[in-house]
């Protein structure tokens, strides 16, 4: 088990041996009538449980691409995802996605919003334990008191919230997430990060989110995933990023380590792998 | 002079003015079309004016029709009854119509849409139907039917069925791709599916095509009703017109573009209590 508010940074990977999401030389290409697009070629990676992995790279380098493999709305042309040994094919509840634009029902509140994915995985739950669901992961992201209003009287920070609540709910083992705070200002933003690791922390839950943000990628994993510009893309990069945890935003900028990091990355992105230069 | 004496007058002018300028812009709004009406008058007046005019001015118009005009609910049996009774049977035969046409319109565009087998092979034909103007079917009707009553039914049917099927196929062809990724991750049944996020997001389709519907319906009952005779706005214009009563013509005439304009308007007011607040644009 984790322990909560361990400053040691061994509590969040490596706590089991056996790697938990595997990406096994995967490979993503549409035929055109031109010839064959490759996306992805040969994406290899190990995620372990519990692990927080952020992937960045340029607009196109086919992260979203990545992401719906591993929810199971695509399938690769070559290769495939494992979790937990078992190969992915199709969507399931196991891997939540908290998508970039909100994609809370308008017509639902955000209480029926998160009940109607609870009763559709969890059928056979008593009605009592349902709305405890529901109600628990509200609170959770402190939106207790607007359970009965609608997406529209909701911000956008607000929205993301029920966002990640709704997923959440329904217990996944891995939570996907593409670029979840892209459409938010700084402030809230930086809000829900340390929200997000907040529950990270609670849930014990393995994490995989995409970003084109460095700062929001250092201050919130534990790996960074570089990839390089499609197409055939690639992973260009793994970055170690040693923070201990629970991490004060305030204390890692102060750390020249960050600035190190920061700029390999910025490096990587900019230099290495400018947008134009392929 | 005392303050209060002072202040009392000033305030109640002030409220009594603020009160008169929000009638007067609601009265200034209907200036406008008031003037145009006016003018329309005045320029039909000019026109029938002469002694070999072919129209009644608009003055003889009300006086021609001053029976109809006050007493639209007499009724002497036969085809001789109030304008009420005559577009009350067309509304009948409308209602009847359109709501089998909303019935089966919306289930078949739902059909359609949801299959792209089914779209590729319905599509064209809708496409090719709904150019069909509504009183070409009304022979096959006839022919169909052998009675009169039934066909004009069949035709406000089929004349608006078409914009109904194609804007709920529409509809549910446009479901963003963020609804339906939801629906695949939260592994929602077909139930939930079609109940929680295909019919909320299609309404507002439905709603517009309803609406085109409604219009196209009301322009047919007049047509189809001319030609199978009988109760009704339509058969009332042509038995006008066979007896040239054309003062009885333009009153029926007017009735009939305020109706469809009621029509219209009621389907927007249903659309506005059905539809869920985020889908009003």
């Amino acid at each position: 088990m984790q322990v909560l508010n361990t400053p040691t940074q061994s509590t969040t990977h490596l706590q089991t041996q056996e790697p938990f999401l595997i990406f096994d030389n995967l490979s993503k290409v549409y035929p055109t009538p031109t010839g064959d697009f490759v996306v992805l070629d040969g994406i290899d990676l190990a995620i372990h449980e519990g692990e927080f992995v952020c992937v960045i790279g340029h607009s196109g380098c086919g992260k979203s691409t990545l992401l719906d493999m591993v929810a199971g709305f695509r399938q690769p042309t070559d290769g495939e995802v494992r979790l937990q040994t078992l190969p992915i094919q199709a969507p399931g509840p196991d891997r939540m996605v908290v998508f970039q634009n909100y994609s809370l029902l308008p017509w639902l509140t955000a209480y029926e919003n998160i009940y109607l994915g609870v009763k559709s995985v969890f059928p056979n739950k008593p009605e009592a334990a349902k709305k405890h669901i529901v109600m628990e992961h509200l609170e959770m992201v402190g939106l207790a008191d607007v359970a009965n209003k609608k997406p529209s009287a909701l911000s956008g920070g607000m929205k993301q919230r029920v966002c990640i609540a709704r997923a959440l709910a329904l217990r996944p083992k891995v939570l996907i997430l593409d670029e979840p705070f892209g459409a938010l200002d700084p402030i809230t933003r930086e809000e829900l990060q340390e929200e997000l690791l907040t529950i990270w922390r609670d849930h014990q839950i393995t994490v995989l989110m995409i970003t084109h943000d460095i700062d929001e990628a250092l201050f919130l994993s534990d790996r960074v995933v570089m990839m390089t510009n499609g197409p055939a893309a690639k992973i260009g990069e793994i970055m170690q990023v040693p923070f201990a945890r629970p991490r004060e935003r305030a204390r890692m900028m102060e750390d020249p380590k960050f600035y190190e990091l920061r700029n390999e990355a910025l490096d990587f992105l900019y230099n290495r792998h400018a947008h134009a230069d392929t | 002079m005392t303050a209060p004496l002072d202040i009392r007058p000033a305030r109640s002018r002030f409220n009594l003015q603020k009160l008169a300028n929000s009638s007067l812009d609601s009265l200034k709004g209907l200036v406008p079309p008031l003037v145009a009406i006016l003018i329309f008058l005045i320029i039909w007046q000019v026109l029938t004016m002469g002694p070999d005019a072919n129209l009644p001015t608009p003055v003889r118009t009300v006086q021609d029709t001053w029976e109809l005009i006050v007493n639209p609910f007499f009724n002497y049996g036969g085809t001789d009854k109030g304008l009420f009774w005559q577009v009350w049977t067309s509304l009948q035969r409308v209602a009847l119509g359109f709501t089998l046409a909303a019935i089966v319109g919306v289930a078949l565009g739902i059909l359609v849409g949801t299959s792209s087998l089914m779209y590729s092979a319905l599509d064209p034909l809708f496409q090719i139907l709904r150019t069909v103007p509504p009183l070409a079917w009304l022979p096959i009707s006839l022919a169909a039917f052998q009675q009169a009553n039934p066909s004009a039914i069949f035709v406000i049917f089929i004349t608006a069925i078409w914009p109904i099927i194609i804007n709920t196929t529409e509809g549910v062809r446009q479901i963003p791709q963020d609804y339906n990724n939801v629906a695949r991750v939260l592994q929602l049944s077909k139930s939930q599916y079609f109940f929680k996020i295909l019919f909320p997001a299609t309404v507002p389709y439905i709603f517009t095509g309803l609406r085109i519907g409604i219009g196209l319906s009301w322009l047919a009952i007049v047509a189809a009703e001319m030609l199978i005779g009988g109760v009704g706005i339509g058969f009332f214009i042509w038995d006008a017109w066979n007896s040239s009563r054309i003062s009885d013509i333009i009153i029926a005439i007017l009735y009939v573009g305020i109706v469809g304009l009621l029509l219209d308007r009621l389907i927007v007011f249903i659309g506005g209590l059905v539809l869920p607040e985020e889908q009003k644009q």
